[in-house]
């Protein structure tokens, strides 16, 4: 019953926030409630008996990524909104698109039944041992690929930061 | 369950009490040790010993004229020394301040939350702190705290790395992510800083920077920004910025003797002999001791050391203290895979 208090206090949050991240007209404000979006979701994986992950979204998006956009907001100091206004077939196309996509999603999810899926709290999965022993275990591969693509976009990255010819 | 609850709770705000009354006091004693350095007395004029001089200066600031410049953003000016409080609070949550205690058969962990990622809640916590001085420095709407602000996230993003991995290690040999079970396993005299000495050194160094403390301490450097990121702040809202300083210097004290010097242990734990609540109290007066050292070890930095150049410090940070913290977690892991 209190779970279910919080999950609603945690989606109206989210929800909330995100229709702000696009409403409001100062970019900085965008990206506070962008981060606050972020809390939210963290708020949910804790309900799904998954802490670890919520911390380490908390961590990488709130803590690492979300403080590099401010960063470069506030460099760029990108206080107004200077952009020039758009005509207005792009307003028309942007509606359409969008549109079509939440159609989509509301398709897929509307053929989901939420019943079936697992009671988080049984399955324990989104605990640190034994998201490690998968990770580790059964998805060796995958996960050794994928921390040698993140190792090469740093390369990348330090590359391109680089300022003579190479 | 309803006991459980309200011993949380009493817990929670004991630790809160005692870090905002540490806080206040390590002004005052920050302010002796720097007069003890440079040979003259420091306060001594309100009340016997200067031990009135917090009270004094709390009450001063308390009082000061609330001034908000003009064209600042008013809710994020108001937010950011809110937020800087707050998150400086919330780390003593996952300390373990001491073993159980037990009232009436009944036992109590002296420990508000123990989660079983403790660590990583810790640095979560520790990566959201960077807002609270962001926020506040770009709200005033003047450049020198833009400045500091800047300066305080690129600093603080930069030594989570090394600090980060040089907690690794310390996973790595314990094997849990809990900082009860970190705490459990350096019983007695096994404490971490004998096996991780240079993991020690690089978390020291990088607690320095993230604290913001001389000679790291560029985000409020006044020789080039006035007061850095909170040049527009007066009052009380300047008095949450410098306190929270304080309180983030106890904690990570805390944290420090937790990880490193093993908590609440002490050698000849065993030996004492004393009923469970007498022997809880000793121990958390041994931890007590030990953030103690810690902070007396910030102080002495702050006043010996001059403060570093900006490019100084990011070459430490990037170019020394990261290859060591990898070197570090490399040799260790080839030691435990020896000792198997």
């Amino acid at each position: 019953m209190f779970t279910q208090y919080i999950f609603h206090f945690l989606s109206v949050m989210a929800l909330f926030s995100a229709v702000m991240v696009l409403a409001s007209k100062k970019p900085i404000h965008s990206v506070l409630f962008l981060t606050m979006t972020f809390f939210a979701i963290a708020g949910h994986y804790v309900l799904l008996n998954a802490q670890f992950l919520a911390v380490v979204h908390v961590i990488v998006y709130a803590g690492a990524i979300m403080v590099l956009f401010l960063f470069t907001v506030m460099l760029l100091n990108l206080n107004k909104d200077e952009r020039s206004p758009k005509p207005l077939w792009v307003n028309i196309m942007a509606f359409i698109a969008g549109g079509m996509l939440m159609l989509t999603l509301i398709g897929i999810f509307r053929g989901y039944d939420i019943q079936s899926l697992q009671d988080p709290m049984s399955t324990q999965i989104g605990l640190v041992k034994n998201l490690g022993k998968i990770l580790y275990h059964d998805y060796l591969i995958p996960f050794e690929l994928s921390s040698v693509l993140f190792l090469t976009a740093m390369v990348g990255a330090v590359l391109l930061g680089k300022k003579e010819q190479i | 369950m309803i006991t459980q609850i309200i011993y949380k709770a009493l817990l929670a705000s004991f630790i809160l009490v005692l870090s905002l009354v540490v806080a206040m006091y390590s002004t005052l004693i920050e302010r002796k040790v720097a007069g003890w350095f440079q040979d003259r007395h420091g306060p001594n004029r309100a009340g016997p010993w200067g031990l009135l001089q917090p009270l004094a200066d709390g009450l001063k600031l308390f009082f000061k004229e609330e001034f908000m410049p003009a064209s600042a953003d008013k809710f994020l000016y108001i937010l950011g020394p809110s937020l800087t409080m707050f998150v400086a609070l919330l780390t003593s949550a996952a300390i373990p301040w001491g073993p159980d205690i037990v009232i009436n058969g009944v036992v109590y962990p002296m420990q508000v939350a123990d989660v079983n990622i403790g660590i990583l809640y810790v640095f979560a916590i520790l990566s959201i702190g960077v807002y609270g001085i962001m926020i506040g420095g770009w709200a005033s709407n003047n450049k020198y705290a833009l400045l500091g602000a800047v300066r305080a996230s690129s600093q603080m993003i930069s030594y989570e790395l090394a600090m980060s991995l040089s907690i690794i290690t310390i996973v790595m040999m314990s094997g849990s992510l809990s900082m009860r079970e970190i705490v459990a396993q350096q019983h007695g005299f096994h404490w971490n800083i004998l096996y991780q000495p240079l993991g020690f050194l690089i978390f020291l160094v990088c607690a320095f920077a993230e604290t913001n403390r001389a000679p790291f301490d560029l985000p409020e450097c006044e020789t080039e920004l006035v007061g850095g990121y909170h040049t527009e702040y007066s009052s009380m809202k300047l008095g949450f910025y410098l306190f929270a300083e304080y309180i983030n210097m106890f904690i990570s004290g805390a944290v420090m003797a937790t990880l490193f010097l093993g908590g609440y242990h002490f050698p000849g734990i065993d030996k004492l002999g004393l009923s469970p609540n007498v022997f809880a109290f000793v121990s958390f007066m041994v931890l007590f001791t030990k953030i103690t050292f810690f902070g007396f070890i910030y102080m002495w930095i702050r006043w010996t050391l001059p403060r570093f150049r900006y490019d100084q410090l990011m070459k430490l940070g990037w170019k020394s203290l990261i290859p060591l913290a990898i070197l570090n977690v490399v040799i260790t892991g080839v030691v435990i895979l020896l000792n198997q």
